[in-house]
């Protein structure tokens, strides 16, 4: 078994989920891609699930998909590099203020939404009561 | 010589970028270690350092890329670029549990529908108290609040000027950029710790590089559950934004 098998099988689960994306995009009349790599990621883990369970995956093809995954962060800072930063500051107050709000109010909805009883520390729990209490 | 070691960058873009990132990540990780003492995940200052250079690359060159549009630099646009954070965010999840997805499905896609609608009105009342009157404006500003692609796409498909497809744009990146700084910060005091309020998550900031990027600086762990929902929301707020929700900010104006 080769590392190519596991990046192969992951980039296979990206082009699948793309198509359908685009077909779901296409089926609503936006033109963009909907949920594509949501449903990639789905697939790769009901796929990933499937065959290690079955024994039919090894390690060398693991290492494949663990090395994407961790080269997540750094895709990540690349993508923050080359984000329009001048654009979002120079958007004058009203983008400025609109995106602000928009993110504390969403943020204070997490909660509500989550509930509490999801929370794996109660010690965090403790933390978000002191806070809404005070 | 300089243009022999130039050139050198500028083809070979994507290794370039490999070298960039790992320098900014050295650099990131030894100021968590050192000055902060780990507080502040190196992650979290990592990309802090990519938005500050995005800003500068904006101001050198004028361009909407940040760094990438420098030109021995442009690799950074091909990594970050949405082919490879996309491919990546898939590998995530790699590791995600199932079964937590199924748990926290039903809440996932109802912080979806709240996520797009919430952020939309949250746009338009900022926009109407700027002054706008006109429904196809303050569609278009509060499509920008929901992403920055969502703005320009609603903006285009109503006949917004292009000074309020500007604002929808950069309201929209004020969202991504504050949410990917934010979040590592914000977390402990929401609750933001566990599948099922990171999917939550995903659904109600769904800025995908806000989303995933603030996951990542919190812990890398949740990166997937926040990805699965945030994934769909700018597709769900195109399809909502230039219909039902302009048709509705039609009715009340």
């Amino acid at each position: 078994m080769l590392v190519i098998y596991g990046v192969a099988i992951l980039a296979g689960c990206f082009l699948v989920g793309s198509i359908v994306g685009e077909f779901i995009g296409a089926l609503m009349g936006v033109d963009s891609n909907v949920g594509g790599v949501g449903i990639a990621m789905l697939l790769l883990i009901i796929i990933v699930d499937k065959l290690i369970k079955a024994g039919k995956i090894s390690k060398p093809s693991l290492d494949g998909l663990s090395f994407w995954n961790q080269m997540y962060i750094p895709v990540v800072i690349a993508m923050a590099a080359s984000q329009n930063v001048l654009g979002a500051l120079t958007g004058g107050p009203l983008a400025i203020l609109a995106g602000i709000g928009v993110v504390v109010i969403s943020w204070a909805c997490v909660p509500l939404l989550s509930g509490k009883k999801h929370s794996e520390s109660t010690f965090h729990e403790a933390i978000v009561r002191g806070e809404t209490d005070a | 010589m300089l243009d022999l070691i130039k050139n050198v960058f500028v083809n070979n873009g994507l290794i370039t970028a490999f070298v960039v990132v790992g320098l900014t990540m050295w650099l990131a990780y030894f100021i968590s270690d050192k000055f902060t003492k780990g507080r502040i995940h190196g992650s979290a200052i990592a990309i802090v350092i990519g938005l500050v250079l995005a800003y500068f690359g904006g101001v050198a060159t004028g361009g909407t890329k940040g760094i990438a549009d420098v030109s021995f630099l442009a690799g950074m646009g091909f990594l970050g670029g949405s082919m490879l954070r996309d491919f990546a965010i898939v590998a995530t999840s790699f590791g995600a549990n199932f079964d937590e997805i199924k748990k926290a499905g039903f809440k996932g896609v109802i912080s979806l529908f709240i996520g797009v609608v919430l952020s939309f009105i949250v746009g338009v009342i900022f926009a109407f108290v700027f002054g706008y009157r006109d429904a196809v404006s303050i569609t278009t500003i509060g499509a920008g609040t929901v992403t920055y692609i969502v703005g320009p796409v609603t903006g285009a498909a109503l006949n917004a000027s292009s000074e309020v497809i500007a604002i929808s744009i950069a309201a929209g990146l004020v969202k991504a950029v504050l949410v990917m700084v934010g979040t590592p910060f914000i977390a402990r005091f929401i609750g933001l710790n566990n599948p099922t309020s990171a999917m939550v998550y995903g659904g109600l900031m769904g800025t995908t590089s806000g989303v995933t990027g603030g996951l990542a600086a919190t812990d890398p762990k949740l990166v997937p559950y926040g990805a699965v929902t945030a994934t769909f929301y700018t597709g769900l707020g195109c399809l909502l934004c230039p219909t039902i929700l302009f048709l509705i900010t039609d009715i009340f104006l």
